[in-house]
């Protein structure tokens, strides 16, 4: 019997798996890494646990990238490693050495905003604003993968490169979930941009 | 997530060797499915051999005909890659039809074929689990099911795989290379690589420890129509209910293996026989002897109409 | 301010720049990342350090032992908390719940202990290193068993009413009934699942507690905190300017704050933290499962005679019901009426609001008996709805609706959306793979009245500075306020500064219930006549006849510029607005018509929506941008709700099991069609001077039921059982050709 039935039983949790032996006291060493943010160089000195969502928000303190869930599961830390989009929570620190990160803060600044930025202000593409940034920065990727002809789930033939169109744009957003419900919006907010209708 | 050590490798037989060295070593590539479980210390590695550098990036043609997909390819340059969408139409259906654009980015071939399931007990580590920890016990047996397996489970364990692109891989007898510490090198084939739980469901695969996955090949095109049918609640970002990669044929004959219902993809190749009798046929014989669970009996019909729905859509795109 | 009588006509019914669409002002901030939420103010706060938070393991019972040896030697370690070293601690008027447990622990996942470390990477790491032994004690689990010997109770108010709200005689009129309906729904919990996780920094200065937070109530919050921490209210200050979602979820002080306040004093300096996504779905709260049971009776030709709704959930002892009655009460006419709730005791995570408690699980039931009814009748869904509506509280005929437009809702929203297109047969429409179907739901949801208080300066330059503790959780707050005080000053909206949600600023309505919007704006409404009354004096002007308008202040033939008032140093006002007894005179509330097409895939029976439009009457549209916003927001709310959200409960070991955004699904991109809405033009001078009422949750009220009943349309299953998956009517789908 796992729990059910017994009134009483006694359980033991270390909450973990208990597999993990004895450890050190003392961390390993913090390793050196170096890697552009915006078109800046920065040599850090990192813990190996260290997320490039955690290195970009407690070390450069380039909060624009959010952290909603830590486990790939909302596209909030959505940024681009030269110039691809990835989740920058699943994805070490350490393991970024010579690249190129382009976080929200890189695309435009409230005096100058980016295209797509300006767009989802105008069509008002979010609310409570968490989920912004990553959406922001996937619709930059969304848009060059298209361009250069990455494939999506709703193409009728898989074999001929995907044109823009409503379906494919919220196909391709779907990594990036906004719980406010904007989609509608920044469905036309990046529709414009890409000089389509949603 | 426990501290652990961290180095880059920078040929595969160092990096098998360095991770055979340290017990508790693993190899991470794209660490979308490792670096999660880390956190929740589900998986605890003392030492992260970095495999990004091995220069297994490309796909390549075979002498058989056929491609040899290296390891560290991602989702997306793999679903992407013309003579893929040309040949093996499927496979790159398959992988469009996982995760999300940001994970396919970053998650590649091998890691794929790795992934662990996302049964919730498995990530929940106050409850019980034999596939987290041997000899704990199923929480999912009894509990929460929907998602869960159909067949091939045990009673330790009721998980699935979670994959779609194995799905595809696996429809299309794909082979999984490796090279081990001391540089010997196998070829597995699909069929083989993901193992049914029985009493050992923490053992996933046929991989010996340090071994690394170097490649997957597939034989020389095959033909048909390709189809990969994922039925989910919602539309997208979310792991299947049921799946269906097929390839049919004119004559009406073809492959077929599910996702969403075992440990493993799910193929037979004497139920495969029965596809010009029409769906029904074909899941009575692949699926016979399921034994799902009040959460999960409808994948049984389910199974069979979505195999439906994928030869009919087969028929239409000829 | 009082407000007291219907408004007559105010410089708001100007509608220069109120009413009128207008871009976020914060905007420019939000999308470039700027806008700092609850863990990123660095910037105040340059040396925090980290904490974790450890959940229970187990549903119920107590902690044996507890060893933090080796978390404590871990590397990096500052501080540990739990119940034995936080010292006394009390529990907030907003908690049903202890937010710190132990030994007793009442749920799964409640907090019992804060690590506070160096970095984050070593406060999770000892966390886990932190061994519990728990003594498991029996808890009740399964709503339906805790049901069968569930007490009546008495609703949401405490003021002696009756178990049972009975008009007419009830069981005799349903018993005459020619044309009856008599079934059970059921709705699941639910998780807000917000985009931000709980957060907070605590930062102690003496006995004094900053905490920077995420949370929709400000005052409710600080005077919770201060409970639980046993200190005065005035030592403590919340601040949250900008708040990543919260749906209810953070309407009250939760394990976040407490423990970073608890884990800054032992730790001696600032502490941050925010809840790990895996541990919030039983953390904090839910949306309580309900199970329902609806009677109806009619005339031969629609008319309702007898209309009965009993309302089953659970919470945790000291918790309440899910009010889905509510609507019952009031939505359509019939002359005999019954509505009752049941409240089990269980000991899942503490229940609590979620985006239009009541109403939201409500009508996703009582809408589906109304098409249900309507087929039985064999008229159209809207037409029956539209006999049966009442322009009076048919609880008490006295009060009338103080605006009610619910058929030109439903009419206005039937001819835009092709209604007359459908086919009322179900089933009967193919197009490919796909049955089609439509379906329609009324949209209902009460106005509520809140004190509401603002304070606003005239400076330099003219420009207009509005400080209130009101917060912006994306409902659009800024950009409202400033447009309010742009028109009562004059100004455009770019001369006027908003600054939100710190304790510090006037008691506002805070953001629920959907009275934010209107009530807080009725507060700066109130405090510009204050500050429009001190320019005047100071400009030597006759007050009761001074215009302010496009930067100038005009009276008679005089006229000067506004920014002149402040030459001699800024001007400052005060003021709130207070309500009496027209909300009692009067019944306020929104009303609104949602219309859904649905494709069900003949196959696998995968169920997608294709076309959604809400038509809206809820007073005066102060933004109708953002308002929009909200409804679209709201839809795709309801669409999750209707198809996918549920908190799957364990009930062997008493959790809710899919607790993260893989297992718990909310809708995405892909989920969601072009959505269009529609405001019906009203403006509701019973309601507040800005004749504005909610609109938030409107937007949710009625969606679930309305994709439902396209389901049925499409399919010819009904489905009683939210949400509605496919595997609930694929052995019912009409046969594979």
């Amino acid at each position: 019997m796992l729990a059910g039935g017994a009134a009483t039983a006694v359980v033991a949790t270390s909450h973990a798996s208990a597999r993990t032996g004895d450890r050190p006291a003392a961390d390993p060493a913090p390793v050196k890494v170096s890697f552009k943010v915006n078109g800046e160089r920065h040599d850090l000195t990192l813990d190996t646990r260290t997320t490039l969502l955690d290195a970009l928000r407690e070390h450069l303190h380039l909060t624009g990238t959010k952290k909603g869930c830590d486990h790939g599961q909302c596209g909030a830390c959505t940024v681009l490693v030269d110039g691809v989009r990835i989740n920058s929570c699943l994805s070490l620190a350490v393991m970024h050495e010579g690249d190129d990160v382009t976080t929200i803060e890189g695309l435009g600044t409230p005096e100058k905003l980016h295209p797509l930025q300006a767009a989802f202000v105008k069509h008002d593409g979010y609310q409570c604003g968490y989920c912004t940034p990553g959406q922001i920065c996937s619709a930059v990727g969304v848009l060059d993968e298209i361009k250069r002809g990455v494939p999506s789930h709703v193409q009728a033939d898989i074999a001929v490169s995907p044109a823009f169109s409503n379906l494919e744009l919220r196909e391709r957003m779907s990594g990036n979930i906004c719980r406010c419900g904007a989609y509608s919006n920044i469905a036309e907010a990046i529709a414009e941009v890409a000089g389509e209708k949603a | 997530m426990k501290a652990f050590t961290y180095e880059r490798a920078h040929d595969p037989v160092a990096a098998a060797r360095a991770v055979a060295a340290r017990p508790g070593a693993r190899f991470i590539a794209g660490g979308t499915n490792l670096l999660d479980l880390m956190k929740i210390e589900v998986e605890t590695p003392v030492h992260l051999v970095d495999v990004q550098d091995l220069k297994l990036d490309r796909i390549e043609p075979t002498d058989a005909g056929g491609l040899r997909i290296g390891a560290l390819v991602t989702n997306t340059d793999l679903a992407t890659d013309s003579r893929v969408r040309r040949d093996y139409g499927v496979l790159s259906r398959a992988i469009v039809a996982g995760a999300s654009g940001q994970l396919r980015n970053k998650a590649t071939t091998a890691g794929n074929l790795l992934q662990r399931t996302r049964c919730a007990y498995f990530y929940d580590t106050n409850m019980p689990c034999n596939k987290r920890k041997p000899g704990s016990g199923c929480a999912a047996i009894g509990g929460i099911s929907r998602q869960l397996a159909v067949i091939g489970s045990s009673d330790k364990c009721i998980a699935t795989h979670p994959s779609d692109m194995a799905v595809a891989m696996r429809v299309l007898d794909a082979t999984v290379e490796t090279v081990n510490a001391i540089g010997e090198t196998r070829a597995i084939p699909i069929a083989d690589f993901h193992r049914l739980p029985g009493d050992t469901p923490h053992i996933e695969t046929a991989l010996a420890p340090g071994e690394l996955i170097t490649a997957v090949t597939l034989p020389k095109p095959i033909g048909g129509k390709h189809v990969y049918e994922k039925v989910r609640d919602r539309a997208s970002y979310a792991f299947a209910l049921i799946s269906v990669a097929a390839v049919i044929q004119p004559d009406g004959t073809g492959r077929v293996a599910l996702g969403g219902v075992a440990h493993k993809p799910w193929r037979d190749e004497a139920a495969e026989a029965e596809l010009p009798r029409g769906a029904k046929a074909v899941t009575a014989k692949l699926l016979a002897g399921a034994k799902p669970t009040h959460d999960n009996a409808f994948k049984l019909p389910l199974a069979e109409r979505t195999l439906a729905a994928a030869m009919a859509e087969a028929r239409t795109t000829a | 301010m009082k407000f007291e009588t219907p408004e007559g006509a105010n410089p708001i019914d100007r509608m220069n720049v109120v009413g009128r669409a207008h871009v976020r002002i914060d905007g420019p901030l939000k999308t470039t990342g700027t806008a700092p939420y609850a863990y990123e103010h660095h910037r105040e706060i340059a040396n925090a350090a980290y904490g974790y938070v450890v959940g229970a393991a187990i549903g119920k019972g107590r902690i044996s032992a507890i060893d933090l040896t080796k978390a404590k030697a871990a590397p990096g370690v500052v501080a540990i908390v739990t119940a034995d070293t936080a010292g006394k601690l009390g529990k907030g008027n907003f908690n049903t719940v202890k937010l710190l447990g132990g030994p007793d622990i009442d749920h799964y996942h409640q907090a019992i202990a804060i690590v506070v470390a160096e970095t984050f990477e070593q406060a999770r790491a000892a966390a886990a290193l932190i061994r519990v032994d728990y003594a498991r004690a029996e808890g009740r689990f399964d709503l339906d068993e805790a049901l069968k010997t569930a007490a009546l109770t008495g609703g949401d108010s405490d003021d002696g009413k009756p178990a049972v709200d009975r008009v007419g005689q009830f069981d005799q009129a349903f018993a005459a009934a020619p044309v009856k309906l008599d079934a059970h729904y059921s709705t699941p919990d639910q998780s807000h699942a917000m985009m931000e996780p709980f957060a907070s920094i605590a930062s102690w200065r003496g006995d004094e507690l900053t905490v920077w937070t995420s949370n929709q109530m400000i005052d409710w919050g600080r005077g919770d905190l201060a409970k639980t921490l046993g200190m005065p209210k005035n030592k403590v200050r919340l601040v949250s300017p900008y708040i990543g979602g919260g749906f209810g979820g953070k309407l009250f002080l939760r394990s976040d704050a407490v423990l970073a306040a608890l884990g800054a004093r032992a730790a001696g300096r600032p502490v941050k933290l925010a809840l790990q996504r895996p541990l919030i779905a039983n953390n904090t709260t839910h949306r309580p499962a309900t199970r329902q049971h609806i009677r109806i009776g009619a005339t031969k030709d629609g008319i309702i005679t007898a209309i009965a709704h009993d309302s089953g959930s659970g919470d945790q002892p000291g918790g309440g019901p899910e009010t889905a009655v509510n609507q019952t009460k009031k939505l359509y006419a019939g002359a005999n009426r019954m509505t009752s709730m049941h409240l089990a005791e269980i000991d899942l995570p503490e229940g609590n609001a979620m985006r239009a408690p009541g109403e939201a699980p409500g009508l996703m039931a009582l809408e589906i008996a109304m098409d249900e009814m309507a087929e039985k009748l064999g008229m159209d869904p809207i037409a029956f709805r539209i006999k049966n509506d009442t322009q009076v509280d048919p609880e008490k005929p006295g009060r009338k609706y103080s605006e009610r437009q619910l058929v030109r809702c439903l009419e206005d929203g039937a001819k835009r959306f092709g209604w007359s297109q459908r086919n009322a047969k179900p089933a009967q429409v193919r197009g490919g793979r796909w049955l089609i179907g439509m379906g329609v739901a009324t949209a209902f949801r009460d106005h509520m009245n809140m004190t509401s208080a603002a304070r606003v300066r005239l400076g330099k330059g003219g420009i207009v500075t509005v400080e209130t503790d009101m917060t912006d959780i994306g409902t659009g707050s800024y950009t409202i306020i400033a447009q309010t005080a742009a028109e009562m000053m004059g100004v455009p909206v770019n001369a006027v500064v908003v600054k939100l949600g710190d304790s510090d600023f006037p008691v506002s309505a805070g953001s629920g219930g959907q009275f934010g919007a209107a009530n807080a704006t009725a507060g700066v409404y109130a405090a510009c006549v204050k500050l429009r009354e001190a320019v005047a004096q100071r400009l030597g002007f006759n007050s009761a006849d001074t215009m302010f308008e496009g930067g100038k202040v005009r009276s008679g033939n005089r006229s000067a510029d506004l920014a002149q008032a402040a030459d001699a140093g800024e001007l400052v006002a005060e003021d709130k607005i207070e309500y009496g007894k027209l909300d009692k005179t009067y019944q306020l509330s929104t009303f609104g018509a949602h219309f859904v097409e649905v494709g069900v895939d003949a196959y696998t029976g995968v169920i997608r929506v294709r076309r959604m439009l809400a038509v809206c009457a809820a007073g005066r549209i102060l933004n109708p941008q953002t308002a929009r916003s909200q409804v679209i927001g709201a839809m795709t709310m309801g669409v999750g709700g209707a198809l996918m959200e549920e908190l799957t409960v364990d009930t062997r070991f008493g959790f809710f099991v899919n607790h993260d955004l893989v297992g718990y699904e909310v809708p995405v991109h892909a989920d969601i069609p072009h959505q269009e809405v529609v405001f019906l033009d009203e403006a509701d001078d019973k309601a507040n001077p800005m004749k504005a009422k909610g609109i938030g949750e409107l937007g949710l009220c009625g969606v679930g039921a309305a994709v439902a009943n396209a389901v049925y349309n499409a399919t010819g299953v009904r489905i009683r059982d939210y949400p509605i998956t496919l595997d609930k009517h694929l052995e019912h789908l009409p046969a594979l050709v």
